[in-house]
């Protein structure tokens, strides 16, 4: 890297050579995509012309517009600036969002919407390029080290919680908790790997645990059971990871294999119908017994992180599932619904039902453009916004759907890619910021329309009908693309 | 600042996370949109409101064309129960007069019903009155998810002939279930030709595909209704049935039971086929089908029951002509061959009664005056002649054979619903009842003379006598002559040829005569036209004698051939000859000589008297 650098300097640092016109070209294709997606979805049989600027369509092409603009100027402000000012930019959004309820108008029960004239705004969208401006800050400090002391943690902590605090009081939960994806880059950063792994554990655990409850594998709840079977896969990685020698993993990994080739022998030869309950628990059991025994023998006490993972994951599941079912059913239910699970008929489980019936019935290549019936004729709810996703997966199919997931990750590897060549720890922590929210906001929008997450109402990033998202991650992507194309300036 | 790269490598536990959840999406996505067809359904099923467009089903008009079953139009109460948001059942209840419990049961019947779905439209109530539907008309914008149907409905010009018109009910679960066609609340044929020519008369049901957003509505047809399928009307049937005749022949069996076939020879069109006690098709229409049918089926008289075809009964003397044929077709016995007869058959301390009449006779006069010993003798001639069949069961065989040639034994083939085969037995039959080898012609002598074992449906005598009055030949009775822009069915048009050389039923035809001239049906003569006719007095266990008469009419080129059956009315003579030559006269001449009227009004008016009879199996 360095020797590079140093042949490179004789040249003079030029912004269009240096910028990264990849993403610039994945940034267009994906808005291009959405202002067609938008047209699609909220086509009428009607009317309807793609510049109307009445249209969703029509006034998504003129914040693309504006967004345009605004990236141009990001793209003339010297990169030295958002450090110099992220921490004012993120005082002042601090503040904008603690004033927002109070001036916000009810919509839907959320008060995050400022209104500019006929248009509104959302500063919750922009507090994310805030957050992510004074998060790089904080770890571009002289010495910074998010381990050298506890204090360290608090501030960075601290500055993710801030904005989730004010944003939960304006009654959007979505967008607040977008926010906690910033623990990847404190992942990225030093924080223990065994941290970020025990909360995505948590969350993925009582999740399955509550919301897979209505059908069976092998006589126990579908989400327990491929919750035990992820549990023997963990457990088997993770003694690959800490164990270098093979003795151990080989025992580890024949033992569940021996187990699993049992069962199916003896329920394909021998039709006996298997529990998988004792099953799973012993062969788990076992294993972290077995790793224990090994830890102990052999004084590697890495050993014991797998056999912890193994204890802790499945007590979890089981204190889970037992505190739920004690639950009145009605508190269940008030449960679910408050964690997006399962809604009143009416409410997101129609809508996800609805959802997944226009993304199933598009098919290998789809119903065609503006042939989608389900959205056409309404039944997906907020199919602009939201669920814009099932539009392309009804209307584009499956061809479609893979697309835009390609789209998506080359998108976010390709930030990565960026954020790993910036010289600095500033322009690296901003990117890894930039490339964690799109990495939430893909997972749990993709994951939302086809089933398998929580309705959490956060936009597909790009997509999505509304200019807040759309500028806020506009300035987002531009500023990282202004600090990625000056990232061979000779600093001063 | 140094670079951690052991922190770097973080990138591809980052890179790595987000590469796992995206194959977990695509996979998923995979699962949804490639492996899973019901999406596709169901998005179907939301979008496209498919309502049936029903065909006009086929109209069914009698031997002169004149219109005998038509449609009337008839209001069903479609629900689409996604639909019934917020639904009024007290107001919808107090439109319609009907209780709320009955609703309800209704609603939870129509849950457990095979084809029932939420999203799709449910027959909730069938055939409203003309001022239900005008209350609920009025009041439809109040039931969102509620809507009215206009369905077809028979009707009826007579009040005859129910046994051949059959009508319509709603299908059930297994129609459904059987036949693609249909969903649940269509109606298919029940009984007579409605039921065997459903495939004709029912036509093609049609298809209207509307477009239906999220709330419900309507927002228009699906491509302009370029998938549209117009309903295509069915065929109407033009029966064989003279409804005169028809009519005037069920006026002559008011107050008895029993069946009267008759066909025209050459075309095997059945003229008319009555069964006593008849009904009213009238009844089995409407909303009051269920009730009406419940009475109907529980009624001791049967009348459901086409004795015409599907009863089968001791054919009696009326059998006779068939042996003869037989014996002379087996040269067992020629014309000249006379048996003697004292009163009777007896031999081998069997006697088979007969009347007074001169003896020994052949063929001719044996039919003419109805010989039984005359009969039985030839029998035992035949089967026991071991000579030329080795043994009584072959000859039986052979005696069997011909007479299923005949159209005994099975099934003929009228285009019907529920026909009888009646029973002839064969050799396996009583070497099973007597043991094999312990039975000759002695034993079962009787069924020479169509008594014992044996049974025939009125049809199958109607056909024997057609087939005499042809000479040799037969077209399957039927009574459909002619489908609207169809080819008759091959059976109704094709020559059927018995095992008996034709000239031996100008034999038979001759005896037929002498009968009618001087024999047992002497009152069957009609003035101007030669009749040739035969008796039948069946033994009945279950009480006083049937009565029962075959006729054609005129004896050349025959124009009609009749078969009577009176169940429990005593000599053929006494009732069958009567009513059969009647009908006989009432088709050719028109109407009824003067010298007859007489024997018109008794037969109009007597009545039989029927003890509860036992049910006979089927």
């Amino acid at each position: 890297m360095k020797a590079l650098n140093v042949s490179l300097n004789n040249r003079t640092p030029s912004l269009l050579r240096d910028f990264d016109w990849f993403t610039l070209l994945l940034y267009i294709l994906m808005v291009t995509a959405g202002v067609i997606s938008i047209y699609a979805a909220s086509y009428d049989f009607d009317q309807a012309s793609l510049l109307n600027a009445d249209e969703f369509s029509g006034k998504q092409i003129r914040w693309i517009g504006l967004a345009g603009i605004l990236a141009f100027f990001i793209m003339l402000i010297d990169p030295r600036m958002f450090e110099t000012y992220a921490s004012p930019i993120y005082v002042v959004t601090l503040i904008l969002l603690l004033i927002t309820p109070f001036i916000a108008h009810d919509i839907k029960g959320s008060r995050s919407w400022i209104s500019f004239g006929s248009m509104s705004l959302q500063p919750a969208e922009f507090a994310k390029c805030a957050t992510a401006l004074a998060l790089a800050k904080l770890f571009s400090g002289y010495q910074f080290s998010l381990n050298a002391k506890l204090s360290n943690y608090v501030r960075a902590i601290l500055i993710i919680v801030l904005p989730i605090v004010l944003i939960l009081a304006q009654n959007e939960t979505g967008t607040a908790l977008t926010f906690m994806a910033l623990f990847f880059v404190l992942y990225r950063e030093g924080m223990s790997g065994l941290i970020l792994f025990a909360a995505l554990m948590a969350v993925t655990i009582f999740v399955c645990a509550v919301k897979f409850t209505d059908s069976t594998v092998l006589g126990m709840p579908s989400g327990e059971f491929w919750i035990m079977v992820a549990v023997a896969v963990i457990i088997t990685s993770m003694t690959l990871i800490y164990e270098r020698t093979l003795r151990v993993v080989r025992n580890v990994f024949c033992g569940i294999a021996a187990v699993c080739l049992a069962c199916w022998a003896l329920s394909a030869w021998f039709g006996t119908e298997l529990r998988a309950l004792p099953i799973g628990l012993g062969t788990i059991g076992v294993t972290a017994a077995y790793l224990i025994f090994e830890a102990l023998r052999t004084g590697k006490r890495a050993l014991l992180i797998p056999a912890a993972t193994a204890v802790l994951s499945i007590g979890f599941m089981f204190s889970v599932g037992a505190a739920f079912n004690h639950l009145q059913p009605h508190q269940q239910q008030r449960i679910k619904v408050v964690l997006g699970i399962e809604d009143d008929p009416r409410g997101a489980g129609y809508n996800v039902n609805q959802s997944k019936i226009a993304i199933g019935s598009g098919g290998f290549t789809g119903k065609g453009f503006l042939n989608g019936t389900q959205t056409k004729l309404k039944y997906v709810p907020e199919q602009h916004t939201d669920f814009i996703f099932c539009t392309i997966g009804e209307e584009e199919g499956f061809v479609g759907a893979l697309t835009v997931t390609f789209l998506f990750l080359a998108m976010i590897l390709r930030i990565i890619h960026l954020a790993e060549r910036q010289p600095t720890t500033f322009g690296r922590v901003y990117a890894y910021c930039v490339a964690s929210y799109l990495i939430f906001h893909f997972c749990i929008n993709i994951g939302m329309v086809i089933g398998l997450c929580p309705v959490i109402g956060i936009p597909l990033p790009f997509f999505s009908y509304g200019g807040s998202s759309l500028w806020g991650f506009t300035i987002l992507l531009f500023i990282l693309l202004k600090i990625d194309a000056a990232r061979k300036r000779k600093r001063v | 600042m140094r670079k951690n790269y052991n922190l770097e490598k973080r990138k591809y536990v980052i890179a790595a996370f987000i590469l796992i959840i995206a194959g977990i999406y695509l996979w998923r996505l995979y699962d949804l949109q490639i492996n899973d067809a019901r999406y596709k359904e169901s998005a179907d099923s939301n979008a496209f409101l498919r309502k049936t467009v029903y065909p006009s089903r086929g109209l069914i008009y009698d031997r002169d064309s004149m219109l005998i079953v038509y449609n009337q139009p008839a209001y069903d109460v479609m629900i689409i129960p996604k639909d019934l948001t917020q639904f009024d059942s007290v107001d919808f209840c107090n439109t319609l007069n009907i209780d709320l419990p009955v609703l309800r049961e209704r609603f939870a019947d129509l849950r457990r019903s095979p084809g029932y779905s939420a999203y799709t439209p449910q027959r909730l109530i069938s055939q409203l009155s003309s001022q239900d539907y005008g209350r609920l008309q009025e009041k439809l914008y109040r039931f969102p998810g509620v809507f009215i149907q206009k369905r077809i409905i028979r009707q009826y010009n007579v009040s005859s002939a129910a046994n051949i018109l059959g009508n319509i009910r709603e299908v059930s679960g297994e129609d459904v279930k059987r036949d693609a066609y249909y969903q649940a609340g269509d109606y298919t044929g029940d009984l007579g030709v409605e039921k065997s020519y459903e495939t004709y008369l029912r036509g093609q049901k049609g298809m209207e595909i509307l477009i239906r957003d999220a709330r419900g509505r309507i927002q228009g047809r699906y491509e302009d209704g370029a998938k549209d399928v117009p309903a295509i009307s069915g065929h109407d049937l033009y029966l064989s049935i003279d409804m005169r005749l028809q009519q005037y022949a069920e006026s002559l069996m008011v107050g008895k039971r029993g069946a009267v076939v008759a066909i025209q020879p050459k075309t095997g069109e059945i003229l008319c086929m009555v069964s006593a006690p008849g009904y009213d098709p009238r009844l089995l229409v409407g909303r009051e089908r269920g009730k009406n049918y419940k009475m109907l089926a529980q009624d001791e008289s049967w009348p459901l029951f086409d004795r015409a075809l599907m009863g089968a009964y001791p054919p009696g003397s009326t059998f006779k002509p068939t042996q003869g044929l037989i014996l002379l077709q087996e040269n067992i016995i020629t014309p000249q061959t006379a048996y003697p007869c004292y009163h009777g058959y007896i031999n081998g301390g069997l006697r088979v009664g007969c009347h007074s009449h001169g003896s020994p006779l052949p063929l001719k006069p044996a039919l003419q005056t109805s010989c039984n010993a005359f009969f039985c003798w030839g029998f035992k001639a035949m089967i026991d002649r071991r000579s030329k069949y080795g043994s009584s069961a072959k000859a039986f065989e052979v005696w069997k054979n011909h007479l299923v040639s005949m159209g005994y034994g099975y099934k003929l083939g009228v285009d019907l619903p529920g026909e009888s085969r009646g029973f002839i037995p064969n050799a396996a039959f009583y070497d099973k009842f007597y043991k094999e080898g312990r039975w000759s012609a002695n034993t079962i002598i009787s069924v020479s003379i169509g008594q014992g074992e044996i049974l025939a449906t009125p049809l199958q005598i109607a056909n024997l006598c057609a087939t005499v009055a042809n000479r040799g030949w037969f077209i399957t009775p039927h009574v459909v002559r002619n489908i609207q822009d169809c080819p008759l069915p091959e059976t109704s048009t094709a020559v059927r040829r018995p095992t008996i050389d034709p000239k031996w039923y100008d034999e038979v035809a001759q005896g037929m005569r002498m009968a009618v001239t001087g024999g047992t049906c002497r009152r069957a003569a009609l003035p101007g036209i030669e009749v040739a006719g035969k008796t039948g007095t069946a033994q009945n266990p279950h009480g006083k004698d049937h009565s029962a008469f075959m006729g054609f009419a005129p004896y050349e080129n025959p124009e009609i051939a009749i078969a009577v059956y009176v169940e429990n009315a005593g000599f053929g003579a006494t009732y069958g000859v009567p009513i059969g030559s009647l009908v006989m006269e009432k088709y050719l001449t028109g109407e009824i000589s003067p010298a007859r009227k007489a024997m018109e009004t008794q037969m109009l008016t007597s009545t039989l008297s029927y003890e509860s009879p036992k049910r006979k199996s089927k």
